[in-house]
């Protein structure tokens, strides 16, 4: 067996002073940042009126509705429900197709390769506070617009995803090769072929994949907005914890997972059929 | 300079036209029929959405002359002439705004601590056993599913009226999406020092804390930030269902149809969103810049 080499440790830290010896600063910058977190956590709990005494009781009562729940019963009213869920579904559906639809054109004006920076910005930051608005909030607004009912719920999803759908597009716009529409240039193609034919071709499939990838993530959304009153599964939910029907609830909140489930699952089969293999981005 | 092209005599040609036409015959059939699916959904959709044509163009003008009437004062004039009349309530609504900038806090970090816990156990190049992984990961599908809303209303009636059940609420649902998101990055380190380390003699626990935690902690951070950034937007809605926040304020205005309130409020959050986009997206710069660094 060799020798294990002589270690100088005295040269070696000379040599690497960075390593041994790191400055204060450097050594207290983490510990100081847990601390600084640790205090505003604290602080949180003492604002937020958090208390022992108020998480017991509340864990009891928890248990007590969980034990409530079981077994799932939706009572009479399964008809009901079923219709309420294909009402949320539809809402997905019609909210995602419309703002894919309306986001298109716009989605052109806010992408670096079409239009310059002028044009480009304030579309930006448009569709930025658009999406600084959450659903809910838009469900709220189109209720007072258009009364109660699942439209409103259609035109909340609608403008909501308009905003991500702007900003979604745009980017694989940006993403898309330069090449082809400097061919369709070269070929004498005026600003409309070189989209029609040199960008559209490109993102269209992303496009796709990303709208059938909301089209999933919308059936969770439109369950939500129906709790303040813009139809759908969420609506029957919101009124069976009101009245505290908990066999219910659990039944509706069953239905919900199971229906997001295949969603998620026809929705990823299709969308590997219109891309292929390749990932969403 | 002219360049040749030569071209393939008239009956070959035809051949391979023929081929040519007939495959892409298919591709567009295939095309039609799905887009003719597409369009039946979309009726049966319609009419189960009871949406409406006519509806739909009336109502657009009361979209429009809504946005009129929540950018008009009281007093007729439009808002921007008088901001301190407009925005009357900022005392009160700055004290909400920072209590929902606590909630999604204080429930990202607990939301973050247990996602820390359990996805050790829900990765599968780390967990002890295939029944605890299975179970693990039931768990937290289950907690990211739910809406975190629906949590909140449930939690409302449990632990009363208040930021507590909203904070709740957005932990349970920030568990269950970081808990995924990080299993994710786990699955992705290199297993190498979990082997130096194991070879040592170390216990699972050992090798949990020296070889994965260091290799993961950076982008651990990164995404519970990007995590408070989305639970910010999900603890402004909290108030809608009574669970403490801006919210709150927010759905009496519109209810009651204070009109310059509601925007008021409107551009006070999408102000504070924006501006804790880019502190986090600064923030999570300077942390990957630094790990670059060392």
């Amino acid at each position: 067996m060799s020798k294990a080499p002589d270690i100088n440790t005295a040269e070696i830290r000379a040599r690497y002073p960075d390593v041994f010896d790191r400055p204060a600063s450097a050594r207290l910058a983490t510990p100081l940042m847990l601390v600084a977190a640790l205090a505003i956590f604290v602080f949180g709990l003492v604002d937020l009126d958090f208390s022992p005494a108020r998480l017991i009781s509340g864990l009891g009562q928890l248990g007590w509705i969980s034990m409530m729940m079981i077994p799932p019963d939706p009572g009479s009213s399964l008809p009901l429900y079923l219709k309420a869920l294909g009402e949320t579904l539809s809402i997905a559906l019609l909210g995602t197709t419309l703002a894919a639809l309306f986001a298109l054109p716009v989605s052109l004006l806010a992408a670096r390769n079409v239009v310059p920076n002028i044009v480009r910005f304030p579309i930006r930051r448009f569709l930025d506070s658009i999406r600084g608005v959450d659903t809910l909030i838009w469900a709220l607004v189109w209720i007072n617009v258009v009364g109660l009912g699942p439209f409103a719920g259609v035109l909340a999803i609608m403008v909501s995803d308009f905003g991500a759908f702007g900003k979604l597009f745009s980017e694989a716009i940006e993403g898309a090769d330069q090449k082809q529409v400097e061919g369709i240039r070269a070929s004498g193609g005026s600003a409309l072929h070189e989209i029609r034919f040199g960008l559209m071709p490109q993102v269209l499939p992303v496009i796709a994949g990303q709208v059938l990838y909301f089209i999933e993530s919308n059936t969770r959304s439109a369950t939500i907005i129906g709790i303040v009153g813009a139809g759908g599964i969420g609506l029957q939910l919101a009124e069976q914890i009101r009245v505290l029907e908990w066999q219910k609830v659990s039944f509706l909140v069953l239905m919900i997972l199971v229906a997001v489930a295949a969603i998620d699952f026809i929705s990823g089969k299709l969308r590997f059929a219109i891309i292929g293999r390749r990932a969403v981005a | 300079m002219t360049i040749a092209v030569s071209i393939l005599p008239e009956h070959q040609l035809a051949a391979l036209n023929a081929v040519y036409r007939k495959a892409v015959a298919r591709k567009r059939l295939r095309l039609l029929a799905g887009l003719a699916l597409f369009v039946v959904a979309l009726i049966v959709a319609s009419i189960g959405a009871d949406v409406r044509l006519r509806t739909f163009f009336s109502s657009f003008g009361n979209f429009v002359s809504y946005f009129d009437r929540i950018l008009t004062l009281e007093s007729g004039q439009r808002v921007w002439t008088n901001v301190g009349e407009w925005f009357w309530g900022w005392h009160k609504w700055l004290k909400l705004l920072g209590e929902t900038l606590l909630i999604s806090y204080v429930g990202t970090l607990i939301g973050a601590v247990f996602a820390f816990v359990l996805n050790f156990f829900a990765a599968e190049n780390t967990s002890p056993a295939a029944w605890l992984r299975f179970t693990v990961r039931r768990l937290l599908e289950f907690a990211r599913t739910v809406p975190g809303i629906v949590f909140a209303l449930i939690f409302v009636i449990a632990f009363g009226l208040g930021p507590m059940a909203g904070v709740l609420a957005i932990a349970i649902h920030s568990t269950g999406a970081l808990g995924k998101q990080f299993s994710e990055i786990v699955e992705n380190v290199d297993m190498k020092p979990v082997e130096g380390i194991r070879s040592t003699g170390a216990s699972w626990m050992s090798c949990m804390r020296f070889a994965i935690v260091p290799q993961v902690s950076a982008s651990y951070v990164s995404y519970a930030l990007l995590r408070f950034e989305v639970n910010v937007r999900e603890a402004s809605v909290m108030g809608l269902v009574g669970a403490g926040g801006i919210g709150q304020e927010f759905v009496v205005a519109i209810r009651n149809f204070y009109y310059s309130d509601v925007s008021a409020i409107l551009v006070t959050i999408i102000v504070t969103v924006f501006i804790i986009d880019i502190t986090t997206g600064w923030l999570r710069a300077r942390l990957f810049g630094e790990e670059a660094r060392t």
